[in-house]
């Protein structure tokens, strides 16, 4: 059963002569529960089809659907909520918000949807950071951890809505190979528990070896 | 919008040095505008008190008698009568005296007889205005008693009152005895019982007589009958008003004290307009401050705003978070400045003991709730442009800084 589907997507940055066409008519279908590795070369255009997919990004043209949903002529709004609900994001640098704790980063994406920081959402939360083996460390300021504990603090946070789609971009990145493995036996565990879907960014073979399928880009399409 | 509560008060005990320089920056707007409140009302309550409210704000007057006509024969000389010498009077006038009292506007009436008249002592003789007063209303109109440097304003019966600068030229003190005559020639022999200052020498103090009504009677040979009834109000400016009720109820002509002090008024109005233009620097200097900062805010904070909206926050809610640090400040700086003019007022001599010479500061002016109010709605609509700057931040861009 399919997740999302992207058919012809087109991405221009720039106009006239100084025109970058980065995707060139992209397709792609992701089921539900896959645990897909997006792989290319540097300018392949992963980082932007993982922002359109995210709808951080509107495509110059094609169709992206997901979950029956049309993104691509959804408003601002409508998107903003679509991906507090249904989409989690993983990026290659933590992006933990410095003036909060390790629990108050997981649960913000809950709290500004209802207004407010429920007991259940910091209950969720805790849950989230012990799967994470940082329950030592619920409410440690965020600054105070280490790259490996901030990522997987990022992980839990991209968790919080128990959305059907995470995306992550480079995940690891930013790694030691102990704590990459440590990050992406987490992803794989809760992909399993859970059957999330995660479509992982990365030039890592050893990492892309750990998903279930794997996606190659080149050149604006999907190569393979 | 408790989270974006949440959120701008964690941005702003994040940063606490710059929050408080901040708050510091609006407190000290603020009080300055209750500092101008006060100075600019303590003033003009100060120059009113000193000029119009020790006047009278409605005046009933007897009209002028109009002199002997003298029809001029051929080969001889037409002579006009001195108006002076006259003493026009209200023959009715004391009777409308409790009807105008019960008027809910008065604060107090002063029935009066009033004419030209010399003061003699030995050799030295001195013009002077009489004015005869009802005993117990010597401070009615003009506070006699809060200018009296010797003796009492109590007029009793063969009592006079003369000011600092007369008594000093005539050599007199305190408990002499004077002759006043009338320019009708009546005479009467006075004890000096009470010497006042109101001003620097000249016009009162050197050319006023008190005394009291039945001794003016006597000197203007007026048994019954008023030259005047002098009529302060509570609020001088309903005097207009006042002036038109009085003239209804009782046919009398009467004039308010803005016919004569219209130019005070201007001056009053030019006074509190000057007010205004500074409290308005005062507000938009808060306003400049609070939004410069938010603006700073705003540009250091865009990876984080990046991350927000990347998690699902809606512009609506990012703006929402600084509208509240906007808020906060106006708040926090409000209070604290309203606390500080406070504070520094306390100081201050209260409005009923201003003095010459003293700074005439009315702490019960400062305008504090005011103060407050504009301050928060200043840091509100300061922080609405560094709030849409922070809502139009792109999320990709922003989380790749």
């Amino acid at each position: 059963m399919s997740l999302l589907t992207v058919t012809d997507l087109v991405k221009t940055f720039g106009e006239g002569d100084t025109a970058t066409r980065v995707l060139r008519g992209l397709n792609l279908t992701l089921e539900k529960g896959q645990m897909a590795a997006l792989l290319g070369p540097s300018g392949s255009g992963k980082s932007t089809l993982l922002t359109i997919l995210g709808t951080l990004m509107q495509p110059t043209s094609g169709a992206h659907v997901m979950l029956g949903v049309d993104l691509t002529t959804a408003t601002d709004a409508e998107q903003t909520a679509f991906r507090n609900r249904h989409i989690g994001f993983v990026f290659q640098f933590h992006n933990l918000l410095p003036d909060f704790t390790a629990l108050e980063n997981v649960i913000f994406p809950t709290a500004i949807r209802e207004g407010r920081e429920t007991a259940a959402a910091r209950r969720r939360g805790a849950d989230l950071l012990t799967r994470m083996g940082l329950a030592e460390r619920i409410d440690y300021p965020s600054t105070n951890l280490s790259g490996g504990q901030k990522q997987r603090v990022a992980v839990a946070r991209a968790l919080m809505n128990a959305p059907e789609l995470v995306l992550a971009d480079e995940p690891t990145g930013n790694l030691d190979r102990a704590s990459a493995l440590q990050v992406m036996e987490l992803i794989g565990q809760i992909n399993r528990d859970e059957g999330t879907t995660f479509l992982i960014s990365t030039h890592d073979e050893k990492i892309a070896a750990t998903c279930t399928r794997q996606i190659i880009v080149g050149d604006g399409q999907v190569t393979g | 919008m408790l989270y974006a509560l949440k959120i701008a008060s964690r941005y702003l005990t994040a940063s606490k040095a710059q929050t408080a320089l901040l708050v510091l920056g609006v407190a000290v707007g603020v009080f300055i505008f209750i500092f101008m409140s006060a100075l600019i009302g303590g003033l003009a309550e100060f120059i009113l008190s000193r000029t119009a409210g020790d006047i009278s704000h409605v005046t009933i007057e007897a009209e002028e008698i109009d002199p002997v006509l003298l029809l001029a024969l051929p080969g001889e000389v037409l002579l006009a009568q001195e108006t002076a010498s006259e003493t026009a009077d209200l023959r009715e006038a004391a009777g409308f005296i409790p009807l105008i009292e019960a008027l809910p506007e008065v604060r107090a009436v002063s029935p009066q007889i009033t004419g030209a008249g010399f003061l003699r002592r030995g050799t030295k003789v001195a013009q002077v205005t009489v004015t005869g007063l009802e005993a117990g209303r010597e401070s009615a109109i003009l506070n006699l008693d809060s200018y009296m440097v010797e003796g009492d304003a109590r007029l009793r019966s063969g009592a006079v009152l003369l000011g600092r600068t007369l008594v000093d030229d005539m050599g007199l003190a305190l408990g002499q005895t004077v002759v006043l005559q009338s320019a009708d020639g009546v005479e009467v022999a006075l004890t000096l019982t009470g010497i006042y200052q109101i001003g620097t020498g000249g016009g009162p103090d050197r050319r006023m007589a008190y005394v009291s009504l039945p001794t003016a009677r006597t000197l203007f040979a007026m048994p019954q009958g008023l030259s005047r009834i002098e009529i302060k109000l509570f609020d001088l400016y309903a005097a207009d008003a006042v002036t038109l009720r009085v003239e209804g109820l009782t046919g009398l002509p009467a004039t308010s004290w803005t016919e004569d002090g219209a130019q005070l008024l201007e001056a009053l109005k030019a006074q509190a307009q000057t007010g205004y233009f500074l409290k308005t620097f005062a507000m938009i200097t808060i306003i400049i401050g609070v939004a410069s900062a938010l603006l700073l805010s705003t540009y250091r904070r865009r990876p984080e705003i990046g991350i927000m909206r990347a998690m699902g926050a809606s512009r609506l809610f990012v703006v929402g978070v600084f509208v509240t640090q906007g808020a906060l400040i106006g708040v926090l700086g409000g209070l604290s400045g309203a606390v500080l003019g406070y504070l520094a007022l306390l100081p201050f001599p209260t409005r009923d003991a201003f003095r010459s010479g003293t700074l005439p500061m009315d702490i019960t002016q400062g305008s504090y709730g005011l103060a407050i109010t504009l301050t928060v709605i200043g840091a509100i609509l300061a922080s609405i442009l560094p709030a849409r700057a922070a809502a139009r931040v792109d999320p990709v861009t922003a989380i790749g800084q």
